[in-house]
């Protein structure tokens, strides 16, 4: 099978990859006149942040083994130092939505979200978690998990592969990494 | 079948039957139970297992389809329908006493399809909220998002239920409270590390034993029944992936099986030939994570590394085939999407003497650890009895000494054509449901081993026409998961959308007897009694 | 036998130097206080490196016999992964929440934190490189260790969370039992020796033929193999781990504790390991003493190689047992724990107590 050329509206193929010109974006801005204490104790703590990301898997269904599957040998997500699986709520980062959430979950969902100590960071994994996927037209299902919390990084695919995860929770770290110019910290 | 035709007339003799390949039976709301005690009772063929239960609404009426079949030879099968024509508060019989198994099915119809059952000890419903409007597998439902609006707000959760009780001065609706006043509770669950999804056990603890457990679930629940009733055979087929994830293949082959069959489109010898190949990879990957899992939930991480490490060997596989890893898309109406490509059966021949070897080494590294043995060996018991009535099947069923492999018993695809042991247990324990699995990954390969060199020559996949339209009936198919017996019914009038799809779900069954062999166990052994019965939550959500 | 052996890379070279220079510059009190200060500071920073150490050690390990590779992307080879996470979690919000008992709440990480410092204090690290010498050493050391059980209790009772609250309790049962089995272990020994005083039990096994584990021969292994197995599970981790079993308990009794308090519970329980080998280490295998066999230039050679970098070798080593242990077996159930401590372990080792003791008066040990 031949992959034809993707187009998917809005979003130029070169795109896909290139989150570095942000960089390049801070640098200048930095460049320009922050404080040089300041910076390099933001950069310290955006640092630490980015590279400690300890997840919390909220594992509804199919995903969730994808996520198990992200942590096991063949892929192995403690390279990132992110096997650290907190079960508790508040002593994970980002949590990890893998599935598709209905509305008797919705309530959990922001309840384990609320429980979460700041910083916090919200994966999407799987088209269910974006926009509700292939049950979108179901009386139960809740059409995205950005109605009911806040999504940092949206992780297409049904289930994502591994890799599409590794990206993704990457993204997360140059977010957590741009945090102080670009995203306020959400309350 | 001739002497039970004559049995059911002795007893209800103005029951009507239909002709169907299947014995099909209506009876009366108030005959129901009468017919069904007598065909649990029927000694020479005693049907004790109920297959499954589909509350339909035939549009005038509301009622219940039960499929019946005998422990002693699941091959047999009666179908009893009963109805009411009361749409308002529509109320029939249950069969709680008769098959444990109907408890929760009942809860599910009444969810579902608003009928409540008199003399069910507990009629809540099952997967929907209790203040959910409108029954959503009504024909007249009004699916107005404004009526269910997504709330965030945290509800108690209220454990009290209501029933309708027949007494000898009539029927009386009473509320029963499922705890006692000062139990200890814990929720295990939905958002839990070991709960195989989002199940909801709500547990009353006596110190760190276990005194009763209340099932809540629906947490999953994405109405994939409601959802089908609106598209084409092909369109459903993707459903069936994500109903139980890890035999993604196998239940996807089922429905498939199930089209073909009442479309009457014949499929090739290679496409059957690469679907049982397939159907049994996924079972190996399916029992590896099942095995690595209850290894992660005794506590063992080391051993759930492992058992992924193989896995993704399988994986590798199926993803050369279709593009998919989890969930492969695989099987579609008419044979498989795509042929195999080149290097397949090479791949798979070299993956069978590494998962020997692995299997070796999971043996030297869990099963014969005297911890993992204090941990398995009787504990949560589950005699043949209770298996029956609870309708477990698949390895934790064989686990408790019940022959029950649909494979052997009601052969489809070429299982007739190939030559495995179905693998049998009696002690009834953790540690059999356990050895079941991993002797089950053995068999599987010598399956493939048998299949592997002799794929016939020929088309991968029938033409089929653009739109398949099934007749009008009701046509059901059985296959053996990675978890047990799971069915399709599909109910046609004809269209080119079903009028009424049902998939019986074998981890439902599981999760239903777990209150009965946890209760008096210890909370870590629930845990791992959960590992070793390998449900799959969204597969019983549906 | 009198060896005339140089140790050239000792840190008491440098300690005794900066105290030559405090006393003279400094009055009596000026020169405590800087040492109390410069003791207290050197203590705390090594507690918290060898945390660090001992996080990104057991993470790797873990990595290699799970087959994977482990942290490899902060710093080479992912060294300073700990160092994001402390970062991370020093700056992490600690969550107030509404009815609990808050000041238990807020007391139970120091406990924890306190106890296992208190501990880390009393521990000969090498060659004249020990805060605080106690002539019951061993005493104190079993004293304070076990108020860190308090810390757990505590947490778990003003948690208000019953999942907390049931690893707590598992956690109390677990710990008093155990600590019966290590004390009595420890006890073996001290009957051995004759002393409490950790550096005299350290002094005492100069050579290898010394080492209590070798002198004590029988009674002493069987000691040694009890101790180490209670101290494992004394620190609450696989296959004791009950107290926080994820997959039943959810983080078991810190479960409601997020930032900086729940790194005090994490840095302890990495640094209670450690300090079990050390006093096992201490105890059994020598502490510090280099490898010795009474030849003089085998001696000195080993000599070179300074005394901490033994006693930590040692106590690296055992740790890495421990996590061999942790990550092969799976997780006992609580009345398999207890059974196993009441009807085997204790029992064992009252017999093993009594065995040592006719060891010694007939003289039996290896002289």
């Amino acid at each position: 099978m031949e992959i034809k050329n993707i187009y998917i509206k809005g979003i130029p193929n070169e795109e896909f990859k290139d989150t570095e010109y942000l960089e390049k974006y801070i640098e200048e801005l930095r460049a320009n006149g922050v404080p040089i204490v300041v910076g390099a104790l933001d950069d310290l703590i955006n640092w630490g942040r980015s590279n400690s990301i300890w997840p919390l898997a909220f594992a509804t269904s199919c995903c969730g083994i994808e996520f198990m599957a992200a942590a096991a040998a063949r892929h192995d997500l403690a390279r990132f130092g992110m096997e650290v699986t907190r079960n508790s709520p508040r002593q994970a980062d980002v949590i990890i939505v893998a599935g598709t959430i209905v509305h008797k979950m919705a309530p959990l969902l922001k309840r384990v979200y609320d429980q979460m100590a700041e910083p916090k960071y919200v994966v999407a994994m799987g088209s269910c978690a974006i926009s509700g996927g292939p049950f979108v037209n179901s009386y139960h299902v809740v059409k995205g998990v950005d109605e009911i919390i806040p999504v940092d990084v949206y992780v297409p695919g049904c289930p994502p592969r591994p890799e599409s995860l590794f990206y993704g929770l990457m993204q997360l770290q140059r977010k957590v990494k741009m945090e102080r110019f670009f995203f306020k910290v959400k309350k | 079948m001739e002497k039970i035709k004559d049995l059911i007339l002795r007893t209800v003799p103005e029951a009507v039957f239909e002709e169907k390949k299947q014995l099909t039976v209506s009876v009366e709301p108030n005959k129901l139970h009468l017919l069904a005690e007598t065909l649990y009772g029927n000694a020479e063929l005693p049907f004790d297992y109920l297959v499954m239960m589909v509350g339909m609404d035939w549009g005038d009426t509301l009622g219940v389809i039960y499929l019946l079949s005998s422990s002693k030879d699941v091959s047999k099968e009666v179908v009893l329908k009963t109805a009411t024509a009361d749409r308002v508060n529509p109320l029939l019989y249950s069969v709680t006493d008769i098959w444990e198994t109907a408890h929760l099915n009942e809860r599910e119809v009444y969810g579902l399809l608003g009928i409540r059952f008199i003399n069910n000890p507990d009629m809540r419903r099952f997967f929907l909220n209790s203040d959910w409007k409108g029954f959503p597998l009504r024909k007249d439902y009004d699916p107005d998002s404004a009526l269910n609006p997504v709330s965030v707000e945290s509800k108690e959760i209220v454990d009290v239920a209501p029933r309708i009780m027949e007494t000898p001065q009539g029927l009386k609706e009473e509320k029963v409270n499922i705890f006692e006043e000062d139990d200890y509770i814990i929720n295990i669950g939905p958002q839990h590390p070991s709960m195989h999804g989002v199940m909801h056990f709500r547990t009353a603890l006596d110190g760190e034993i276990v005194k009763k457990i209340d099932i809540h679930s629906g947490y999953i629940h994405r109405g994939i029944e409601k959802l089908s009733e609106s598209l084409a055979y092909p369109q459903i087929l993707h459903f069936t992936d994500r109903l139980d994830y890890l035999s993604a293949n196998i239940n996807r082959h089922a429905l498939c099986m199930c089209v073909e069959k009442a479309a009457e489109i014949e499929i090739s010898e290679r496409a059957q030939y690469i679907r049982v190949i397939t159907d049994e990879l996924n079972r190996i990957q399916s029992h590896l994570l099942a095995w690595a899992a209850m290894c992660n939930d005794l506590g063992s991480t080391t051993a759930f590394i492992y058992g992924f490490r193989e896995r993704e060997m399988i994986l590798d596989i199926f993803e050369k085939t279709s593009g998919g890893r989890l969930i492969i898309n695989y099987n579609v109406v008419g044979g498989v999407m795509f042929d195999i490509y080149d290097n397949f059966q090479k791949d798979v021949k070299a993956f069978i003497p590494v998962m020997r070897e692995a299997l070796k080494e999971y043996h030297r590294l869990f099963s014969g650890n005297v911890i993992a043995l204090g941990r398995m060996r009787k504990i949560g018991m589950m005699s043949k009895e209770d298996a029956i009535t609870y309708g477990v099947s698949g390895a934790s069923g064989r686990a408790s000494g019940w022959s029950c492999d649909i494979r052997k018993h009601v052969p489809y695809s070429i299982y007739d054509k190939v030559d495995f042991k179905e693998i049998i247990r009696d002690e009834c324990d953790s540690y059999a449901r356990y050895m079941v699995r991993l002797d089950e990954i053995e068999e599987s390969l010598k399956i493939i081993e048998q299949l592997i060199d002799n794929i016939p020559a020929g088309e991968h996949l029938v033409k089929t026409k653009p739109i398949i339209k099934l007749p009008e009936g009701s046509y059901f198919q059985r296959v053996e998961t990675g978890r047990g017996d799971f069915g399709v019914f599909i109910e046609s009038r004809g269209d080119k959308t079903p009028y009424r799809i049902k998939f019986r779900s074998p981890s439902m069954v599981l999760v239903s007897a777990m209150p009965l062999i946890c209760k008096g166990e210890k909370l870590a052994d629930l845990i791992g009694i959960g590992g070793s019965m390998d449900y799959v939550i969204p597969d019983i959500d549906r | 036998m009198l060896l005339e052996i140089s140790h050239p890379a000792e840190l008491y070279h440098l300690t005794n130097w900066l105290d030559t220079i405090l006393q003279e510059n400094l009055p009596e009190w000026g020169a405590l206080l800087v040492k109390f200060v410069l003791i207290g500071v050197a203590l705390l920073s090594a507690y918290a490196v060898i945390a660090l150490l001992l996080i990104y050690g057991e993470r790797k390990i873990t990595a290699f016999f799970q087959c994977r590779y482990g942290p490899n992307r902060v710093g080479k080879w992912g060294i300073i992964q700990s160092v994001a996470d402390m970062i991370k979690i020093l700056i992490k919000e600690i969550i107030y929440i509404d009815n609990v008992d808050k000041f238990l709440f807020y007391a139970a990480p120091f406990f924890v934190i306190v106890a296992s410092m208190l501990t880390f204090g009393a521990i000969p690290f090498g060659r004249g490189l020990q805060a605080v010498d106690f002539d019951n050493g061993i005493f104190y050391v079993l004293a304070v260790s076990s108020i860190s059980i308090i810390g757990v209790l505590l947490a778990g009772w003003a948690s208000n969370n019953k999942y907390s609250m049931i690893g707590a309790m598992r956690s109390g049962a677990q710990f008093v039992s155990y600590e019966l089995s290590a004390a009595l272990a420890l006890m073996t020994v001290v009957v051995l020796s004759g002393t409490m005083n950790l550096s005299t039990i350290v002094a005492q096994q100069e050579y290898v033929y010394n080492w209590n584990i070798v002198r004590g021969h029988i009674p002493a292994i069987i000691a040694f193999v009890l101790y180490l197995i209670s101290g494992h599970a004394e620190t609450n981790r696989g296959p004791f781990d009950l107290p926080e079993a994820e997959s039943e308990l959810t983080a078991g009794y810190h479960t409601e504790y997020s930032g900086l308090q729940f790194g005090f519970f994490y840095l302890a329980e990495y640094l209670n390991m450690f300090i079990i080998a050390s006093i096992a280490t201490t105890v059994f295998l020598g502490g510090w003493q280099p490898i010795q066999i009474g030849v003089e230039g085998f001696d000195q050679i080993m000599n070179y190689i300074p005394s901490f970098v033994w006693f930590f070798g040692k106590a690296f080593f055992l740790v890495f047992l421990s996590l061999w242990v942790r990550w092969t077996f799976p997780r006992l159930r609580i009345d398999q724990l207890l059974n196993l401590e009441w009807k085997y372990m204790l029992p064992i080792n009252m017999v093993n107590l009594v065995v040592m003791v006719i060891v010694v008066v007939y003289g039996f040990y290896i002289k």
